[in-house]
């Protein structure tokens, strides 16, 4: 029943781990962290970073921006046997570039929430990363800065955990 | 004879717009936005999520606006609507050692690493109605931040027990099974203990805790011990099919609980700590809580102990958790019901007859 039932999902898979044991390339490690970056982003954040950019090249949707779910998963105790949580809401696109350089590159992505300009820029930029020209610039211009916002995030929400943090202190009773 | 009957369109037309109406309420006060609901009734979403088994807060603040704030009928939006969705595939299971920890309390250990993390709670508020919220008031402050940020992973505090045997491990997963998906396959019984979580955490809040506490006050032998509830953040991960490689396309909140419970040993395993469960969307502390000790009542047929009490009863505890389910037939008793009623009126008249008929007879009879 499950859309990738070639992956199992075992507790020692990690994302820098193929389940063959093989270690996944330096390419698909990157192009894990700006997707993960575009997907996680609030849709006004990464309309700011989108609206910075010039000289886009044209592109043409393979598939529309498609709202859909995915099903999450829990372990029961937190490590043991997989259960279905509940669903979450996921938008999808893929594009292709059509003009430019970049002419031919695909670009997927696979956003949280309904929102489905935010899946088709994702798709757009996640085609012009894997283009060594565009890369370094949208790296500067977008990924690290949507990554930047997210750590402070936080370490913003973990510093005032933090505030809320116990110390507790012994009082010593009696006569020593 | 059966005679149809029509009429009731214009009624109906009426009722939906009154109803309308009366969402809105006194016009002189402002309208409530949606993002206002997701952002300050957070735990209202957080429960219409959790039951309508469905992570998207915006859409979970506008099902509690449509339903005038009835959370049973918000659930029922939530689920309605998802079933016009595609399902795109399972996500990798969370990793909930992993969690952006924002609250972490144990009731088992004082010391533990990472610390007693109280996060935002009513725990210690002395549940006094606080008449400065009834003037409009400006933000309050936030504490000030912590110069140590806490631990950005904690790790799980059943750890300890688990090091000295004293706990029993999790059960361990089969990578070749898949789990039970009771959105797309009906329940049999007895339903494997995959199958009742995922009902569990989409089961009503309500019916859960006093199920819960039924155990507690006797109907079960629980003996718990709140070991760890955990909440916060962690990242959803997805294997779309034309990448093959993982991508983390979400972030959702989650509660966690870890119940230690009492377990007298049996003769093939020794005495030790047994444990239940619980994980639910958003922040439900009090849901986690409950779906934990009923995860453990419902694993008494496995543990060899003695059927007695409701919450041990599978088919009892999971046929009636759904609210959606629930809900819909206790209300379809307000659709017409005439001609029922009508045939049992012709048979009780009918019995009436009989008896008086009878009684005069003997009477006649004396």
């Amino acid at each position: 029943m499950s859309a990738n039932p070639g992956i199992p999902d075992t507790p020692a898979a990690s994302a820098d781990t193929e389940p063959g044991g093989a270690s996944v390339s330096d390419a698909v490690a990157r192009r894990q962290r700006w997707m993960g970056a575009l997907a996680k982003a609030d849709p006004g954040e990464l309309a700011e970073h989108w609206a910075g950019l010039s000289e886009l090249p044209g592109w043409q949707r393979l598939r529309a921006p498609e709202a859909g779910m995915v099903m999450t998963r829990g372990r029961i105790g937190g490590d043991g046997q997989r259960f279905n949580l509940g669903e979450v809401t996921v938008t999808r696109c893929t594009v292709r570039i059509t003009d430019g350089a970049e002419q031919g590159l695909t670009g997927h992505a696979y956003v949280m929430g309904r929102d489905n300009t935010h899946a088709e820029r994702a798709a757009v930029l996640d085609a012009l990363l894997q283009e060594a020209s565009w890369a370094a610039r949208l790296e500067r211009t977008v990924i690290r800065p949507l990554l930047a916002a997210a750590t402070a995030r936080r370490t913003a929400a973990a510093r005032k955990a933090g505030a809320t943090k116990v110390n507790f202190t012994t009082v010593t009773r009696g006569e020593d | 004879m059966y005679v149809a009957v029509k009429g009731g369109a214009e009624a109906i037309a009426n009722s939906l717009q009154l109803l309308a109406q009366t969402r809105r309420g006194d016009p002189q006060a402002a309208d409530l936005g949606v993002a206002q609901i997701r952002e300050q009734l957070g735990l209202a979403v957080d429960r219409v999520m959790a039951e309508g088994a469905l992570y998207d807060r915006e859409l979970a603040a506008l099902a509690l606006k449509q339903a005038c704030g009835d959370v049973q009928e918000a659930v029922f939006l939530l689920r309605a609507y998802r079933t016009t969705l595609p399902r795109f595939g399972y996500a990798r299971a969370v990793d909930t050692q992993a969690m952006a920890v924002r609250r972490r309390i144990s009731a088992t250990y004082k010391d533990l690493p990472g610390g007693q993390v109280l996060g935002p709670s009513f725990d210690y508020t002395q549940r006094l109605l606080d008449f400065q919220l009834l003037a409009d008031g400006e933000a309050p402050a936030a504490p000030e931040d912590a110069e140590d940020p806490v631990a950005p992973t904690m790790p799980g505090v059943l750890q300890h027990l688990d090091r000295d045997g004293l706990i029993e491990p999790s059960p361990a997963d089969d990578a070749t099974e898949t789990p039970a998906d009771v959105t797309r396959a009906p329940v049999t019984y007895p339903a494997g203990r995959d199958t009742w979580l995922q009902m569990l955490a989409r089961g009503d809040e309500g019916y859960l805790l006093a199920l819960a506490y039924s155990t507690q006050r006797g109907y079960g032998n629980a003996h718990p011990f709140a070991g760890e509830i955990r909440l916060g953040e962690v990242a959803v991960g997805f294997v779309p099919e034309e990448l093959g490689f993982e991508v983390e396309i979400a972030e959702v909140t989650l509660t966690e609980c870890q119940m230690i419970n009492q377990f007298q040993g049996s003769e093939a395993a020794p005495p030790q700590f047994t444990r239940g469960y619980g994980l639910t969307f958003g922040h439900n502390e009090r849901k986690a809580m409950s779906m934990a000790l009923v995860d453990r009542a419902l694993r008494s047929r496995e543990l060899g102990e003695q059927l007695v009490a409701p919450a041990q009863d599978q088919e009892f505890v999971l046929a009636h958790s759904d609210n959606v389910e629930a809900s819909g037939f206790v209300q379809h008793l307000k659709l017409p019901h005439y001609v029922d009623f009508q045939s049992e009126l012709v048979m009780l008249r009918e019995l009436r007859r009989r008896f008086h008929e009878s009684r005069y007879t003997r009477e006649a009879a004396e």
